[in-house]
């Protein structure tokens, strides 16, 4: 099948493109991208007004296969993810069983082949059980296709430990993605420590507990010469400690969520359980902080955090909730609002941010629309407004602070390895 | 807030979750109201029909005896029907959860649910749940709006007035629903507010609240009009922050020695109950000018008037 994109404003970091280009799809592939391209028996899809960028990769998904269905499936999970313009998600390892030898790996592997409507590439576990004590076989998940590691979830305490991983990551061309967070330090904290907590009567998450432990991760990724990913980087002395450490050169790259540059802890007033994740929301300086450190690229790129968690979990009494929120669907609508609406930056670094930034931190082949490569190719309407409504969500878990908001910028067409998985907002499965 | 033809104002709100929730007018109107169902306690027969016909359920997730007590009475007094329902909080996480048992409520047509809950925040997220009124009764470490009502509404009766007053807040603030409920209630209404602890027992910009914050007793009682003495709970989080009860007390417990230096006619108040020889000296709590019983009395009053409210409530909003 050939399909010949025109007409539209075609954006790909990756090859430093930006113009109005066509691009044309055949077997599977990007065969060319060009002016004014012509091909007989192609599909024309006309993205005039609309822009044309390559299927966004998400390095921090919980798809929670296996052992949290109830929550999250490869297949709902990767549904959200073709409705938000994620034609790659990384799957993180806490689920259960977590993904922590070469077995499960491909387990979870088999489940993926089966369901999957995107490309998945696997997180494995540092630590088996993600219990922060024994290293996981690096060597044999690495076999079995897995792309990085990480405990997300906790961060690995014990500093040998991290020091070991760190090590055995580096001989296996493995990415460390850290969840930053000293749990000595953060306790049974449930939102932001400062006034909101004071006034809410909450237990408060100290934002030490996540910088302290930015600092420290970082000094042992350059004793080691390993490369570390600084997972959901959410308050602004971790901002300062990463810029700073990239002067020094550290193998050293970093994430922040949506919901990190959208919302404060102002949100959480109302003890909507869809306000409490980790690491918590935190403050506007914090905020401004993150999306001026997204824009200038010491945050290099954008990632979700997807944390589908059922309805049954989450309408609860707030310090009994679970933490976490959905992402996938929202991701590309809130940033086109705290970036491009603000003109806090343009385009090019926005779909960068989404796409070429991850693929390139996991050296996966994707994030790019260079002739040769699997069509993953994505068509947003930038202009369209919608109303994210609960019942139109793809995840098996609806919980979102976002649900009713209007929002602006939706992907309209999603190609996945040249099959057109969503057309006008329709998705084939 | 909406008023009526003649200028007086008219009660909204379906819940009272806390006193952060309230504007100024609407405090006065319950101070307002309780002082003429306090005329009612009074009487030879100490009951109105006002609520006749309706249900009030005291739903209790955290022990308690007074504040339960009260608010029994208060419904009592009023005519209302009443149900105590306690559960224990160690088997809330494996058994129903809050909404399903708010639905049930409702579903049993109670009009007023009470609730004490040892998590803050619960009566709000319960309060969205149901249609029913919902009063909060204590909610972790958030807010106890009837206790702060009642200490505003004691001490307006003793001093003529809250606007100008200097109150102040001795104990652990940081566990304190009750300091936290009377902070919101005596700035809106108008009255300089300081909060007294050890370091560790003062929250995070506390200040923020529109309060005083110092760790100096002598400080704290100083200029006060007025004291709220919070009780000390060394079998919870106190413990961590203070070495003994003696030393809390040879630092933070208000004795009639300190008292001495004070105003003459500080009032003294305690939510209850009191831990003597911790946070107050016996001679304090008993002393002339402790108000600490007629705290328990206003109790009634001002419950039977946030009952009252809330079930008469107009165009109720949230």
């Amino acid at each position: 099948m050939k399909y010949l994109i025109k007409s539209g404003r075609l954006i790909d970091p990756a090859n430093k493109i930006d113009g109005t280009l066509d691009v044309l799809i055949s077997d599977g592939k990007i065969d060319k991208v060009g002016k004014s391209l012509n091909a007989k028996q192609a599909k024309v899809i006309d993205a005039k007004g609309k822009i044309v960028a390559p299927g966004f990769v998400d390095m921090h998904t919980h798809l929670r296969e296996p052992g949290r269905e109830d929550e999250e499936t490869v297949r709902t999970g990767t549904r959200a993810a073709i409705r938000g313009g994620f034609t790659s998600v990384c799957c993180m390892p806490n689920t259960e069983p977590a993904i922590d030898r070469p077995e499960t790996v491909d387990m979870l592997r088999s489940a993926i082949n089966r369901d999957a409507l995107c490309n998945v590439f696997i997180i494995g576990a540092i630590t088996e059980g993600r219990g922060g004590k024994k290293l996981c076989d690096f060597k044999g998940m690495k076999k079995e296709g897995i792309v990085g590691v990480s405990d997300d979830g906790s961060s690995v305490d014990d500093e040998n430990v991290m020091t070991a991983a760190l090590k055995e990551a580096k001989k296996n061309s493995l990415i460390i993605i850290e969840h930053c967070e000293d749990m000595k330090i953060s306790g049974e904290g449930v939102v932001n420590k400062g006034f909101i907590s004071t006034k809410m009567g909450l237990r408060g998450i100290p934002r030490e507990a996540e910088y302290e432990r930015v600092k420290r991760d970082i000094e042992l990724a350059r004793q080691t010469d390993a490369a570390i990913h600084i997972a959901h980087v959410s308050c602004k002395e971790s901002v300062d400690i990463i810029r700073k450490a990239k002067q020094k050169k550290v193998k050293l790259t970093a994430e922040a969520a949506p919901h990190h540059f959208t919302l404060t802890d102002e949100c959480c007033v109302t003890y909507d359980t869809n306000t409490k994740m980790n690491p918590p929301l935190r403050t506007k300086e914090d905020v401004y902080a993150i999306k001026k450190a997204i824009s200038e690229g010491t945050i290099d790129i954008i990632a979700t955090d997807h944390a589908p968690h059922t309805d049954a979990e989450k309408d609860v009494e707030f310090d009994f909730a679970p933490f976490g929120i959905i992402g996938l669907e929202t991701a590309l609508s809130l940033a086109v609002a705290e970036f491009i609406d603000t003109k806090t930056m343009g385009w090019n670094r926005l779909i960068e941010a989404l796409s070429a930034g991850p693929a390139g931190i996991l050296g996966i082949n994707k994030g790019s629309l260079k002739s040769g490569s699997a069509a993953d190719v994505i068509i947003i309407d930038p202009e369209k407004e919608y109303i994210y409504k609960k019942e139109l969500i793809e995840s098996k878990s609806k919980n979102s602070p976002f649900i009713n908001w209007t929002l602006k910028a939706r992907v309209s067409h999603v190609f996945v390895a040249g099959r057109l998985v969503m057309k006008d907002g329709v998705i084939s499965e | 807030m909406k008023t009526e033809k003649d200028g007086r104002p008219v009660w909204t709100k379906k819940d009272l979750l806390g006193l952060e929730y309230l504007s100024r007018e609407e405090i006065a109107l319950i101070l307002y109201t309780a002082e003429s169902f306090k005329e009612v306690t009074t009487r030879q027969i100490k009951k109105v029909p006002a609520l006749r016909g309706k249900t009030v359920i005291n739903l209790f997730y955290e022990p308690s005896t007074r504040t339960r007590t009260s608010f029994e009475l208060a419904a009592k007094r009023l005519s209302a029907d009443v149900i105590n329902v306690a559960i224990e909080a160690s088997s809330v996480r494996k058994g129903e959860t809050l909404i399903d048992t708010g639905r049930n409520i409702e579903a049993l047509k109670i009009d007023i649910i009470v609730v004490r809950h040892n998590t803050s925040g619960a009566p709000n997220i319960l309060s969205r749940a149901v249609k029913s009124s919902v009063v909060n009764a204590g909610d972790g470490w958030h807010e106890h709006p009837t206790q702060a009502l009642l200490d505003m509404f004691t001490l307006k009766s003793k001093l003529g007035r809250i606007e100008g007053l200097n109150v102040s807040i001795i104990g652990d603030i940081a566990h304190s629903r009750v300091a936290r409920s009377n902070i919101w209630g005596l700035t809106k209404m108008g009255a300089n507010v300081t909060v007294c602890a050890p370091k560790m027992l003062i929250p995070d910009k506390i200040e923020d609240m529109g309060v005083k914050v110092t760790t100096d007793i002598d400080e704290a009682l100083e200029k006060a009009d007025a004291i709220n003495v919070l009780r000390m709970q060394f079998e919870r989080d106190g413990a961590l922050a203070f070495p003994s009860k003696l030393e809390y007390f040879k630092q933070y417990g208000v004795t009639a020695e300190r008292l001495k230096k004070c105003k003459k006619d500080i009032v003294v108040m305690h939510p209850g109950p009191i831990n003597r020889g911790v946070e107050m000296s016996s001679e304090v709590a008993d002393g002339a000018n402790s108000v600490i019983l007629e705290q328990v009395t206003n109790g009634i009053a001002v419950r039977m008037a946030a009952l009252y409210l809330v079930s008469n409530a107009r165009g109720k909003e949230i």
